[in-house]
């Protein structure tokens, strides 16, 4: 029999029993549905891990301080002291893959204007920070070298800083306000970016030159961190190496000596949450593939029934010239088209799913024309294997006792 | 001389049950030439059944030879066999077997189906025409449920029509009619044979059904007992009009 009548066939078979065709492709639906979801919310969120990484650069690379000390207790990172501006100078001099440097000396405490206040975090930087991190100005100017020199109490505000200690509407850029004590003079506002991928508001922030933090604030001569960045993306490895071969040398290390410092780059940092999104992902897809399979069972259990129901029709089809192969086929396809259909709703209903998701929660999610291609093919496959055996059977069936079934 | 349709020679069918052998048949011979209406009698346990298998090609004979239009039987695999029925016969049961929520006109294509030569615009049209030729063209729509018994029987012998087979095997066909619908269904068959020259072999265990054939071949404890040439044939269109006219019945 042609395979367009078959269709027609198979579909006009499961239309007369519509709640059973329905309840069997029921598993399907849920297994493809959970496929499409899990899949869409886990490439939603490694999307959108790198883009706000390669928002904040990508070809950014990050130096802090690590405490090697072998034995007594170990402290955090960054209350190590190791970073200074000679390595700054040192690496602004010697690198070749760098293109922009700037030291991080951070200090918390509270924004002070008139009559309110916000705590919140200065960073004391170099002008290059706005390359490197791909900050932007709203209104007024960033400060340059001369101020840097001079340690001048000039900063520039992040939007949530300005929400919190301005009133609507007031212009910020040439305002005085205070922080810890020490009066600043606003000279630019930054863009806002919004939060990172950690959930982190990047608009909480004020910017200052470095040794005006160090000199004026925090009263240190260390960094908290040094942020450069590589000529291009390509160049971040070798970035990496040369900044630990020049911070090497600054820091006197020997040779049987490791390193007191570690440089990051951005792609180390995206292959690392990506590995726990995929593998989230993975695990996800496996428990979805789980109940695929459940519902190919369901779909073999009906088919079986289906073939013991039509024995006789079975009997008759082959004695007015059925070959094994015709009835094989009726069947099979009979479960394919449960299984794609099922796959077709549980497609539609996925999507649904993760845009209520994506809408309600405000999860990113991200629905990939592969997910459904793959969930596709699956379910054709769980067809043609669940319905195999059952069709298989009702070919093998002997016409003369089918035609006599009662 | 016509045409032999089939050549049965020495037949023997046996079946092991257990540990021991049943002859269903013994030995049986006889020839069917074309356009005979034949009919075959035997009462239960005769071997009338194995017969009918044997004769629709649904089993093969353990002994002897069947040849129908030409071809061995006993050669054909399974898949040749289906072929064989889907060419060479059309089967008309007593329980008319027809597919439950399916149209008189699907019903009668589906032979077609399996014939992958025949287009469906010309599946179409073949069925149509089966359809008129047993008079229920105006019921191509309906579904079984909708039909009589007599109709079903109809659009059965439609559909075993419609492949234009060599032989016609019914089985029991009228087993199922009260005896005014298996005269209707016997003046059919008739009409079949003398103005489309169909031949039919009909199995049947009604001495009065025989009667309306041209011949007869009688089975007992799976020997032929008996083959006579009908003589005088009984037409069934009269004896239809002979039977008391009954009110609640019109077809």
């Amino acid at each position: 029999m042609k395979l367009l009548n078959l269709i027609k066939l198979s579909l006009r078979a499961l239309t007369r029993n519509k709640l059973r065709a329905l309840l069997t492709m029921l598993g399907i639906i849920i297994g493809v549905a959970a496929v499409i979801t899990m899949m869409s919310i886990g490439k939603g969120s490694q999307q959108s891990i790198e883009s706000s990484l390669s928002n904040m650069g990508s070809n950014l690379l990050t130096i802090v301080p690590y405490n090697n000390v072998a034995g007594g207790a170990r402290v955090q990172g960054s209350s190590v002291q190791s970073l200074t501006i000679e390595d700054v100078n040192a690496l602004a001099q010697q690198s070749t893959h760098l293109s922009a440097i700037s030291p991080i000396a951070q200090s918390s405490g509270q924004v002070i204007k008139g009559s309110l206040n916000w705590p919140t975090t200065i960073q004391g930087v170099a002008p290059d920070i706005l390359d490197i991190r791909k900050l932007s100005l709203k209104d007024g100017t960033m400060f340059g070298d001369d101020e840097v020199r001079s340690s001048a109490k000039v900063c520039l505000l992040g939007q949530t800083v300005i929400d919190n200690v301005f009133e609507p509407g007031e212009n910020p850029v040439g305002q005085t306000i205070r922080f810890n004590k020490i009066p600043f003079e606003v000279i630019g506002v930054l863009n806002p970016k919004g939060q990172n991928t950690f959930g982190q508001d990047q608009d909480d922030i004020v910017i200052a030159p470095y040794t005006t933090v160090q000199n004026r604030i925090s009263a240190s001569q260390y960094f908290q961190n040094i942020v450069a960045s590589a000529k291009s993306e390509a160049e971040s490895d070798p970035a990496s190496e040369e900044i630990s071969g020049i911070l090497r040398q600054t820091h006197r290390l020997r040779r049987d000596q490791d390193n007191d410092f570690t440089v990051r780059t951005q792609a180390d940092l995206i292959n690392t949450l990506n590995a726990t999104s995929n593998m989230l992902t993975t695990l996800l897809t496996v428990i979805a593939g789980i109940s695929l399979l459940i519902g190919g069972i369901g779909i073999m259990n009906i088919m079986y029934v289906s073939v013991t129901e039509r024995t006789k029709e079975i009997g008759l089809r082959m004695s007015i010239g059925a070959r094994g192969i015709d009835i094989l086929m009726q069947f099979l396809i009979e479960a394919v088209v449960i299984s794609v259909s099922g796959g077709i709703i549980g497609v539609v209903v996925g999507i649904s799913a993760s845009l209520i998701v994506a809408h309600t929660l405000g999860w990113p999610t991200l629905i990939s024309e592969a997910s459904i291609v793959i969930s596709f093919f699956v379910c054709a496959l769980t067809g043609v294997f669940f319905g195999y055996y059952p069709a298989q059977k009702a070919s093998m069936l002997d016409p003369i006792e089918a035609l006599r079934y009662e | 001389m016509s045409k032999k349709i089939l050549e049965m020679h020495d037949l023997k069918r046996d079946f092991i049950v257990g540990s021991e052998t049943v002859h269903a048949l013994k030995g049986v011979s006889f020839d069917v030439e074309e356009g005979e209406f034949m009919t075959i009698m035997g009462s239960s346990g005769s071997g009338k059944t194995t017969m009918l298998n044997i004769l629709g090609c649904l089993d093969k004979p353990s002994g002897g030879s069947y040849i129908l239009d030409g071809t061995d039987v006993k050669n054909l695999n399974r898949d040749e066999l289906a072929r064989f029925r889907n060419h060479k016969i059309g089967f008309v049961f007593q329980s008319y077997n027809l597919l439950a929520r399916t149209t008189a006109l699907e019903n009668v294509e589906l032979p077609l189906l399996y014939n992958s030569a025949v287009s469906s615009s010309e599946r179409r049209e073949r069925a149509m025409h089966a359809l008129d030729s047993v008079k229920l063209a105006d019921r191509y729509g309906h579904m079984p449920n909708q039909l009589s018994g007599g109709q079903q029987q109809r659009v059965a012998i439609a559909r075993a029509l419609v492949n234009e087979p060599v032989m016609i095997l019914a089985d029991e066909a009228t087993g199922n009619l009260d005896t005014r619908t298996s005269y209707e269904i016997m003046s059919l068959m008739q009409e079949l044979n003398t103005k489309q020259k169909k031949t039919i072999v009909f199995v049947t265990h009604e001495p009065d059904i025989a009667a309306f054939s041209s011949r007869t071949v009688t089975l007992r404890d799976g020997l032929l007992v008996k083959d006579v040439k009908n003589e005088h044939v009984k037409n069934a269109a009269e004896a239809l009009a002979s039977l008391p006219q009954t009110e609640d019945y019109h077809s």
